[in-house]
């Protein structure tokens, strides 16, 4: 793998760019690998990536039914913030937050972090001591957030309506340090790197069934023939449900939509994110210019990566009264993705009834922003087979013991 | 956008007259039943691509709940009934056999 840097752009200016090679390998799938991680999206990938780099272990297969990326990793709204209420969810979007620091230097690919700061408003009371709770959290757990005044919003987003007709902004949990990054480029990122340890990402290649022994993995079923293997990581987002049937397993998942938009692209108007939870919305400014809107997730089971229109509407509205200005924006397009849902919220990172079959899922509405931090765990867990520090209170056990980590009731929705 | 007719007023109702509810034909387990078993009703889901039974509340109409079966790859609406029942009626599999040979029932 040729590094990327300065000195090679002007190395490759000076003879008409003939030098620069595909920024991973493609090829067939070789008959074993030690560990199959099934899914090359964000998640897949930095799992792939934290095992050759944190563990050694470099014979890898990424499998990918369609193309890099091209599920929720390149449909997501790009945030990323760390300001949770639960000391395990705090905990691994933290270190999340803290690897796409220097993830770009990492990886030797320029995902355009930009810590631009999330702002999200309260808008009623019960949100502003809900707030004032999570900063105080957030003060135990080492993540620097801050409540902030009216004033002060008004002072960071000046294009904000805070004398709401419906939902005055009543203050809100600020984090300098969260913000948001080029999603494609995070895939791409890591893929580059994987393929410069020597791993395979396979592309176009859907598992269609799971093989094992005596409860335990042996391999897996594509569409590009049977591959063996001795670990198998399922990382595979909204489809988990689906996959976990093949290896003969139940998830307390279920898939919806979730939508995001972006408008015509206008001058540079915000330099940081918004959330507002209470009215249901949320917006940043890309770098193109398009002002990069989100909102709710539908209520009901769904893969056609679409979602129904109403909830744009919704989102949209919301916006309109916080921000008056974006009312005559035109919005340039619109898509879906399919996230998964649990329980109380809160991803799994866990091992399965299967032996040697590990999954990470369950991100919802959050998958972007913990990639490196899910990568990181799932790569431990997948190296020695039992979860570390970052994983263990995402366990499947814990909805049959009861430890929920409710991030359902703190975050309230788009989270 | 998803449109579901409501078997008890018999209107044809758009989702945003409507509230989802979840997974329909769940068994309930409660005290008594083993831990397994009480999980897996509070928890495990079918999630399936393709053939799903759920629950819908004609919310902004007559408030009555009702159930549907649908693809969710397709979103397409094989029928609706009561809610009162443990299983779809036969008349309702019988629609989604025709429409999916493949599909090897409520598992």
């Amino acid at each position: 793998m040729r590094r990327y840097s300065a000195f090679a752009i002007a190395r490759e200016a000076l003879r008409h760019h003939t030098g620069w090679n595909r920024a991973w390998r493609s090829r067939d799938p070789k008959k074993h690998y030690k560990v199959i991680v099934i899914g090359a999206g964000g998640h897949g990938l930095a799992t792939a990536y934290y095992l050759g780099k944190n563990y050694g272990i470099r014979d890898i297969a990424v499998l990918e039914k369609g193309w890099l990326g091209g599920g929720n990793t390149g449909r997501n709204t790009t945030i990323i913030r760390s300001n949770y209420l639960q000391d395990p969810s705090a905990a691994i979007y933290e270190k999340s937050r803290s690897l796409y620091e220097t993830f770009s230097q990492d990886v030797n690919y320029n995902a355009m972090f930009s810590p631009r700061g999330v702002l999200m408003l309260a808008q009623t009371h019960h949100e502003v001591r809900g707030y004032q709770r999570t900063a105080h959290a957030n003060a135990l757990q080492g993540v620097e957030t801050e409540f902030v005044g009216p004033e002060r919003v008004k002072e960071i987003v000046p294009i904000i309506n805070i004398d709401g007709p419906r939902y005055p902004v009543l203050g809100a949990l600020w984090q300098p340090r969260g913000g948001t990054a080029r999603h494609d480029a995070v895939a791409w990122g890591y893929a580059r790197a994987c393929s410069g340890m020597g791993m395979d990402i396979i592309q176009k290649c859907e598992v269609t069934g799971v093989r094992s022994d005596g409860g335990t993995v042996t391999g897996v079923t594509t569409t590009k023939g049977d591959i063996a293997c001795d670990k198998l990581a399922i990382v595979v987002a909204g489809h988990s449900g689906h996959l976990a049937g093949m290896a003969g397993f139940r998830l307390p998942i279920e898939s919806v939509a979730l939508q995001a938009l972006v408008s015509e692209p206008i001058k540079p108007c915000m330099d940081c994110v918004v959330m507002a939870n209470t009215v249901h919305g949320y917006m940043s400014q890309s770098d193109k210019g398009e002002m990069v809107i989100g909102g709710g997730a539908d209520g009901y089971n769904n893969y056609t990566q679409r979602g129904s229109f109403h909830h744009v509407e919704e989102t949209v509205r919301a916006l309109v009264e916080t921000f008056p200005m974006i009312s005559r924006l035109k919005m340039m397009r619109q898509w879906g993705g399919i996230v998964d849902m649990t329980g109380d919220r809160s991803p799994i990172i866990s091992k399965t009834p299967l032996g040697n079959t590990f999954i990470n899922c369950g991100w919802g509405t959050g998958g972007f922003k913990s990639i490196p931090g899910s990568g990181w765990a799932m790569a431990e867990l997948v190296a020695k087979g039992e979860p570390g520090p970052l994983a263990a209170e995402f366990g499947l056990d814990r909805f049959r013991e009861g430890r929920f980590i409710d991030e359902s009731v703190a975050a309230g929705v788009a989270h | 956008m998803l449109i579901l007719q409501c078997p008890y007023c018999g209107i044809q109702c758009d989702e945003t007259e409507l509230a989802p509810g979840g997974q329909a034909h769940l068994k309930r387990h409660g005290p008594g039943s083993s831990d397994e078993d009480f999980e897996a009703y509070l928890f495990d889901r079918d999630n399936p691509m393709g053939v799903h039974f759920e629950r819908w509340r004609h919310a902004n109409g007559c408030g009555k709940w009702f159930l549907a079966a649908r693809c969710t790859t397709t979103l397409e609406v094989f029928g609706t009934y009561s809610a009162q029942t443990t299983e779809p009626p036969a008349e309702i599999a019988d629609r989604i056999r025709a429409r999916r040979p493949n599909w090897e029932g409520r598992t």
